[in-house]
């Protein structure tokens, strides 16, 4: 195709008319106007761009938008009741919520349970009854296996026969609110709340609320990590940033060398470490500083110690890389101007490496929210986290509901301190180098 | 404008090259995937089951660990891409996972051995029992010369000061922790019927929870134990014998209120080699074959047959001989089957708190 350029004035006679006619439309030598040529090359360029792009728009979709919105899915997802009952739930849509559902409601229930025993589903709908009414699996399981042996209706009296709480409004309501297509149930439970019979959310009772804990301590852990690691970083960082390059390299590398190394291997090292017969111990025995072994492993000290080395480097290189960018003669001409070597640094200095100190704590901060293995490997159950639950109802106890409303408000969470952060320092003046 | 018919073309190369990747092994020698629980169990298994099993029959045997994740098998079933073929569980999963309709029903009629042949409790539904193990609790005579010989030690700190391993899971502490609190054996499982019941197996729990090291992995307690973190730890039987067998270990086992349990090859509903993973199972079920496993580790056979091919000095570390059977106290699987789900709930609220 000839280039957007190379418009040439026709020589053959042949064509002379036509250019004549046309004179203020600009033509390639083939006779195509400029203009949708130019169009043309410019849309093939786009495509391009886009087929260049599309591998990696397809990967995140694939491997990061779907999983999370099917996690936010499933944190409101209810298909459990009205998959295993979905005529007894269709009766219930009736039912006023005041006096006992009639007859009908009662056959479908029947029937329905009957059908569950066959199928061996019974399970589930034990399972999914007992999330709001604790205890009432194995009085389901009892009742499925009761409820085969009625033949003929009518069903209620011989079905309250079986168990007086089937007399009761509560396990109706539960039944009912279960069976809708959404809930938020689990969304409530992720911050202990729950509803009563009669639809007011209340706290639930002291000996069973973990969960807000559990977020002001994954969040309180994650600040003090930062702060540990901000700490210990930037000096380094300012070390590395100003030494002669041949010293820094040699630096660098005891900086990144732990980098390089897997957390897990990290993790362990740790342990090796502080447990109670570990090296630490061992030499603050044998150079007198302790006259008992201290309890370093399986506590939230031996957590953060072990979080804040794993972290330290993506606090650290950040600040790094913004202070390489920062000139000396900067703070020279500030104490040429007769401050003294501290204001120099903190008035001069300092705020320069600020968006270096943004990036690397917003990093390590968000990183260390969704720590598992590192609490569960030298932290005591008091210093779990909230993936930790998110691991224990997902792995554990199937309840995939309420691991993705943990996932939910954990990732609201970051969000909301997220636009925090942006309002207060602004996400634009972040610089990682 | 070339781009994307060669971009389409690369993709669609990608994916025939992709699925005929998948697809090669299909065709090549038969395969099964077996799942259990790692350490030294899973070296027993090893030795005595997969390698015979693939020597006479050819089959490759890919193994996988896991710590008794069902969700795992769940999430296979639920999405209808089961890759396990035959899995090692508990028996809390054996119950739960064939109520919720995850496991495929065992038919005995293919397993060889008919369902009485097993000692009881030990054919369910949709799982065969494999071995008979037990919790005990274990401490090093190197380090405790007068070691403790009864639950209520376990729980007396005074007596015995330290730390101790238990299992993160309430299944069995509640047990123990009524037993301790001078429960009789009979009423252990009455009493945590009832809510008081229970209420007073954490209290219990609450009297060593800042002592306690808990334990997931079967493998862990040894090493607490062997580390000095621990002065006493729960643990599975057959791990603590393969430590005083094969590394030489001073530990010694306490069998007071021993809690035999079962271990079940269970196959997820939908698994797609269900007759060799039944071939495997009826192998492993085999009495003579099963009577190799106490070879290599101390757990009991569940087939009663197999007993006769054990050899005498073997059996005295099982968890089956009569003289460690004096005080045990069985697990009563069916409560754990309907109660687990809310005791593990409220177990992990109170150790977080």
């Amino acid at each position: 195709m000839p280039r957007a350029g190379g418009v040439e004035r026709p020589s053959r006679p042949a064509t002379q008319a036509m250019v004549s006619l046309a004179t203020d439309i600009v033509r390639t030598a083939d006779g195509v106007p400029l203009k949708v040529t130019l169009r043309r090359v410019d849309r093939a360029r786009k495509l391009k761009a886009v087929a260049l792009v599309v591998p990696l728009f397809l990967f995140i979709l694939l491997s990061f938008a779907i999983p999370i919105g099917v996690m936010l899915f499933r944190a409101v997802d209810n298909p459990e009741i009205a998959g295993a009952l979905p005529n007894t739930v269709a009766e219930l849509a009736r039912w006023n919520g005041d006096e006992l559902p009639d007859e009908a409601t009662y056959a479908a229930l029947a029937g329905e349970l009957q059908a569950a025993h066959k199928s061996k589903t019974l399970g589930l709908i034990g399972k999914r009854l007992n999330y709001e009414l604790p205890g009432v699996r194995s009085k389901i399981m009892a009742i499925g296996r009761a409820v085969t042996k009625i033949e003929a209706g009518p069903y209620k009296d011989a079905v309250i026969g079986i168990d007086p709480m089937l007399g009761e409004r509560r396990l109706w309501t539960v039944i009912k609110s279960a069976g809708e297509p959404y809930t938020i149930f689990y969304l409530l439970s992720a911050l202990d709340f729950e509803r009563t019979q009669d639809g007011d959310i209340v706290n639930v009772s002291a000996d069973r609320a973990i969960f807000r804990d559990v977020f002001l301590r994954t969040m309180g852990i994650s600040m003090t990590v930062t702060l540990a690691t901000l700490v210990l970083g930037f000096p380094v960082a300012y070390l590395l940033a100003s030494l002669p390059a041949r010293t820094s390299n040699l630096l660098m590398i005891l900086v990144l060398l732990p980098f390089w190394t897997s957390l897990l291997v990290r993790t362990t090292a740790w342990v090796v470490l502080l447990q109670t017969e570990g090296v630490v111990n061992d030499a603050l025995m044998l150079l007198g500083f302790v006259d008992e072994r201290l309890q370093l492993i399986f506590s939230r000290f031996g957590t953060i110690v072990a979080m804040t080395h794993i972290q330290l480097p993506f606090t650290l290189l950040p600040i790094y890389s913004v202070m390489k960018t920062i000139s000396p003669t900067h703070v020279r001409a500030a104490r040429s101007l007769g401050a003294g070597p501290f204001v120099a640094f903190w008035r001069i200095y300092f705020p320069q490496t600020v968006p270096g100190i943004a990036a690397g704590c917003l990093l390590t901060f968000i990183l260390s929210l969704g720590y598992y293995i590192t609490p569960a490997l030298v932290g005591g159950p008091t210093d779990q986290m909230v993936s930790s639950f998110v691991a224990i109802y997902t792995n554990m106890e199937l309840n995939w509901g309420m691991a993705s409303a943990l996932g939910a408000i954990l990732l609201a969470a970051t969000l909301v301190l997220y636009l925090l952060y942006n309002r207060l320092i602004g996400i634009d003046k972040l610089k990682l180098g | 404008m070339k781009a994307i018919p060669a971009l389409t073309g690369l993709l669609m190369a990608g994916t025939a090259a992709m699925a005929l990747t998948v697809a090669m092994p299909a065709t090549a020698q038969e395969a099964l995937t077996i799942v259990s629980w790692g350490g030294a169990y899973q070296d027993s298994q090893r030795e005595a089951y997969y390698k015979p099993f693939a020597k006479e029959t050819g089959v490759v045997i890919t193994e996988e660990e896991y710590d008794g994740e069902l969700a795992k098998v769940k999430a296979m079933v639920d999405t209808n891409s089961v890759t396990w073929d035959v899995i090692d569980v508990d028996t809390n999963h054996a119950m739960s996972g064939c109520d919720e309709g995850i496991l495929e029903p065992i038919d005995y009629a293919k397993v060889g051995q008919p369902r009485e042949k097993f000692v009881q409790g030990a054919a369910l539904d949709c799982a065969v029992g494999t071995i008979v193990y037990s919790t005990i609790y274990a401490y090093d005579a190197d380090k405790l010369k007068d070691g403790p010989t009864t639950i209520a030690d376990l729980f007396d700190t005074a007596k015995f000061p330290g730390k101790r391993g238990l299992l993160k899971k309430p299944f069995g502490n509640l047990e123990w922790a009524l037993i301790a609190d001078g429960v009789a054996d009979a009423e252990v499982y009455n009493l945590l019927r009832t809510p008081e019941g229970v209420d007073r197996a954490f209290a219990k729990l609450d009297t060593i929870k800042k002592d306690v090291v808990w334990w997931e992995a079967g493998a862990q307690p040894p090493q607490l134990l062997a580390d000095g973190e621990v002065v006493m730890t729960s643990a599975w039987n057959g791990r603590i014998f393969k430590a005083i067998k094969e590394e030489g270990k001073n530990f010694k086992i306490v069998w007071d209120r021993q809690q035999p349990d079962f271990d079940f090859w269970v196959i997820p509903k939908g698994a797609p080699k269900m007759d060799l993973s039944y071939k495997f199972i009826a192998y492993a079920s085999d009495p003579k074959v099963m009577a190799n496993q106490s070879k290599y580790i101390s757990y009991g056979p569940t087939v009663v047959d197999a007993i006769p091919h054990i050899e005498p000095a073997t059996l005295e570390h099982l968890p089956t001989n009569p003289e460690n059977l004096k005080t045990a106290l069985p697990i009563d699987a069916q409560y754990w089957a309907d109660n687990n789900d809310e005791l593990l709930k409220r177990f992990n609220a109170w150790l977080a708190q």
